[in-house]
């Protein structure tokens, strides 16, 4: 295990270079000179230009740039904004955990439908039921997030009023950010109704970012059960008389589980990217909508440094999966 | 598992207790972040909105108009050669205070003298704090045209001008002059934190801020010491809602009272809600098509007044700018003073067209490329498909167009530096003088300068002496006269084929009580009130 442990943490290093080299030099290739985006519509004349270059070191060969960049991250300095000039890292501890904050709802969301769709659908292979829920997590899985957003919004808060619109609670409450989850600041703060408005804003957005995982979730599920159902020992726990739901429960789920722990921990990717467009349509104050910004408005410190965080933290999530699969496999466990 | 049970009992749908309803609180949809609270450096709109509210002027823009008209200053002399301007700061304009700072004195010279330095002189300590950049400060020419700016006494401060400018005083108007305490940056200078003066800004404004959520929320109150009387509203709350059509949803909720541009597609919806006015007004805009008049075959009036009778404006305008746009003939905006409606349009003829084509030495026609701006912006909604309207009238007329678009940095850049042929692009005034237009649009310095705005390239010396003598002249009836002659050589020489101006389009719910649309685009909420459902 111990072995597993190091093999598994060792890669850490490169794929952390990696990351730093990708986000340093994917957004140069983008077209676009960041200091003419600072200076607005207007232009810029061209000795400031000059002048700005040097002050934010644009004028120094690509390769030197990077070295300097390396270095200060390696210090824990990753840069001010450009456009508002505060520094990265505070900007990304302010938005993360709206994002978090949605990303664990929708993927609880997705598992609380997912994992139990998945299974009944196995165990009624063929039926109308299993039919119906492949189809449904078909469609899921191909859904345009902005689209289904909309749609939502349309149905659910135009038409029925029964989820508020978009934002993460209502304008009349100020809640001063403690943990900077919402649903445990309001809990904590004594403004009453403040944590129902909270859960309420969070419906429709954990609905659209979780669908796409619950979709893949649904079908792996099955699929993983399927194959399951058909082991011996399944045979064997049959023939000894035991219920279906301890089979199914106890035998097959566990073994079921492993290639599902496998896909939520792919999925933590998956719902960064959901949560550019869910961000964007919901109005959620989250990292996405902040990075999708920094794009446009050609903010490298904030694009370097926004997808070097959030490519660590995929990175710790997808270790934390493999310890764990080391730990509900034991084969993997003993290294064969 | 515990904790996904915890997770799973929060995230479970639950329709419960209704918010409780605070005093009057007016909620505006806002399309953005501000990028900071100080709008010496602030290049965007959304940031304008933001500032505005907290921070006063020497002088301001009358409500839902251009006229100038007493801020900071309750009165101002000029002398008689245009070039001193000596204005009387009012007593009684008090600052706002914060959990850090409590100012002990009202708003004074001192206050209006650090506005400017801050901006002008390198030497002094904030010029660099938050950003050097002092974007609008330098476009508007302030570093060339200010001589001195002095304190004569507590209340009273003395600009002195290199030379008679007589957009000045609207120069001051705009959000880039708004004021700051000084007494505060001195304070957090002192402290080592100059930077939280832009971050928890304090200013004399009728709103002051209570907190800034990025991404999600700012939060104001009214000031109830502002020395214009207290705002109507009592709270007022920005809801940063970035997508067009959730903003509409939004405001037929009542979630917000105020929107910023709908969506086109929304228009006939919003039109429909019985809770919702949508106010229109033709902005301080202009869209137009500028040819390289330095370059061949555009060196030629005769080549550019055929193509201004080549393309079906009419057509272009209705099929592009849907109800959002209005075709222009001149360069300034119908409702901007000095407008010469006598100007005749140029009548959209193909035929006399490709005769006048034939005349300058093109019977065959020609072939010559047409940019079309990549970006979306209020005076152009759809920049491409002009493009290819304008590509098929002019081959109705032998002339065969190539269309080309760049990165929208790179694609300002090269027009300025005059690489097209054609190319569109457009304006919004900054300060609602025509100089600001006709002089920074079209007068010969910019288009001398590779940075200049005068893409067109034209410099025509009977036109440029008009407006350079403007300039200087501080009677608004002889201005208007010259702009109005300056207006019917443009016409004549055809530099540019002007597209159209603008309407911005305001969705405002029907409790709001006497919003004024903005003719500069902004969105000021003081002196608007709030009627009960």
């Amino acid at each position: 295990m111990l072995r597993f442990i190091l093999t598994r943490v060792s890669l850490i290093i490169p794929t952390f270079l990696g990351i730093t080299l990708l986000a340093f030099f994917l957004i140069r290739l983008v077209p676009g000179d960041p200091i003419e985006t600072l200076a607005g519509e207007r232009g810029i004349d061209p000795a400031r230009h000059e002048q700005l270059r040097k002050e934010y070191g644009f004028d120094q060969p690509v390769i030197v740039q990077y070295g300097i960049y390396l270095s200060r991250v390696l210090q824990g300095d990753l840069g001010k904004s450009m456009i508002t000039q505060e520094p990265v890292l505070t900007e990304f501890s302010a938005l993360f955990p709206a994002t978090v904050e949605l990303a664990l709802c929708a993927i609880v969301f997705a598992l609380l439908i997912g994992l139990p769709a998945g299974m009944l659908a196995a165990i009624r292979r063929n039926s109308i039921f299993d039919h119906g829920v492949m189809g449904v997590s078909l469609t899921g899985y191909s859904m345009p997030i902005f689209w289904w957003g909309l749609i939502l919004i349309l149905i659910f808060s135009v038409q029925l009023d029964l989820t508020p619109v978009s934002g993460r609670i209502d304008v009349l409450y100020y809640i001063e950010p403690t943990t900077g989850f919402l649903l445990i600041d309001t809990l904590l703060s004594d403004e009453e109704g403040a944590f129902w408005s909270a859960v309420k804003h969070l419906i429709l957005p954990t609905i659209v970012l979780g669908t796409v995982p619950l979709a893949v979730i649904a079908r792996m599920t099955r699929s993983a059960m399927l194959e399951v159902l058909g082991e011996d020992y399944i045979r064997t726990a049959k023939a000894k008389g035991l219920s279906r739901f301890r089979i199914v429960a106890l035998h097959a789920l566990r073994n079921a589980l492993i290639p599902v722990v496998t896909v939520i921990g792919l999925q933590v990717g998956v719902l960064f990217t959901g949560a550019i467009l869910t961000e964007t349509i919901f109005s959620w104050p989250g990292v996405g909508k902040w990075l999708i910004d920094a794009i446009f408005r050609r903010d490298y410190p904030v694009l370097q440094g926004g997808a070097l965080l959030l490519g660590i933290v995929v990175m710790a999530v997808n270790l934390l999966v493999d310890l764990t699969y080391g730990l509900i496999n034991p084969r993997i466990r003993h290294n064969r | 598992m515990k904790k996904s049970a915890l997770f799973a009992a929060i995230c479970v749908p639950a329709f419960l207790a209704a918010a409780p309803l605070a005093a009057k609180t007016l909620v505006y949809c806002s399309e953005g972040s501000p990028e900071n609270f100080y709008p010496g450096i602030n290049t965007t709109g959304t940031s304008f909105d933001v500032n505005e509210h907290i921070y006063d002027n020497i002088v301001d823009f009358e409500r839902g108009g251009t006229k100038v008209v007493p801020g900071l200053a309750e009165k101002w002399d000029v002398s008689a050669d245009g070039t001193v301007y000596t204005f009387h700061i009012r007593k009684n304009a008090k600052f706002h205070s914060n959990k850090g700072f409590k100012p002990t004195r009202n708003l004074n010279a001192d206050d209006i003298v650090f506005m400017f330095e801050r901006q002008w002189k390198e030497e002094n300590p904030y010029f660099k704090v938050t950003s050097p950049n002092h974007s609008y400060f330098n476009d508007m020419g302030m570093p060339k045209l200010l001589k001195s700016v002095e304190k004569v006494d507590d209340y009273t401060v003395k600009i002195t001008l290199n030379q008679p400018e007589a957009p000045f005083l609207s120069n001051l108007a705009m959000q880039w002059a708004g004021v700051q305490s000084k007494e505060y940056a001195d304070a957090m200078l002192k402290a080592g934190t100059p930077e939280k003066v832009d971050q928890d800004p304090i200013g004399s404004g009728p709103f002051f801020l209570v907190n800034y959520q990025k991404d999600a929320i700012v939060r104001f109150k009214a000031f109830p010491e502002y020395w214009g009387g207290k705002a109507k509203i009592d709270d007022l709350v920005f809801a940063i809602t970035p997508d067009a059509s959730v903003r509409w949803a939004k405001l037929q909720k009542g979630e917000c009272h105020v929107m910023p541009y709908p969506n086109p597609a929304d228009i006939e919806a919003i039109k429909k809600d019985p809770n919702v006015t949508l106010m229109d007004q033709a902005g301080l805009n202009i869209g137009y098509l500028a040819y390289q008049t330095t370059k061949k075959p555009f060196d030629d009036v005769r080549v550019r007044k055929a193509f201004n009778m080549a393309m079906n404006k009419k057509a272009i305008v209705d099929a592009v700018f849907l109800s959002s746009g209005v075709p222009a003939k001149s360069p300034i905006p119908p409702s901007m003073w000095s407008y010469n409606d006598s100007v005749k349009e140029d009548e959209y003829n193909p035929e006399a067209a490709k005769k006048l084509l034939a005349e300058a030495g093109y019977p065959n026609g020609l072939e010559t490329d047409l940019w079309a701006m990549p970006v979306q912006r209020p005076y152009n909604p759809n920049a491409r498909r002009i493009a290819e309207l304008m590509q098929a009238d002019l081959a109705k007329i032998g002339v065969k167009a190539e269309i080309k678009s760049f990165e929208w940095g790179e694609y300002r850049k090269r027009a300025q530096a005059g690489e097209h042929q054609m190319a569109q692009l457009g304006w919004t005034g900054d300060n609602g003088d025509p100089d600001n237009f006709l002089h920074t649009l079209l007068g010969c310095a910019s288009a001398q300068s590779a940075s200049g705005s005068n893409i067109a390239k034209w410099c025509h010396k009977p036109f440029d002496d008009l407006v350079t003598k403007a300039k200087v002249v501080t009677d608004q009836a002889e201005r208007t006269k010259l702009y109005q002659q300056a207006q019917v050589i443009f016409k004549e020489q055809a530099p540019w084929f002007t597209v159209a101006h603008a309407v911005q389009l305001k969705p405002v719910r029907k409790e709001v009580v006497d919003f004024k649309l903005s003719p500069f685009g902004r969105h000021t909420f003081y002196g608007v009130d709030l009627k009960d459902k």
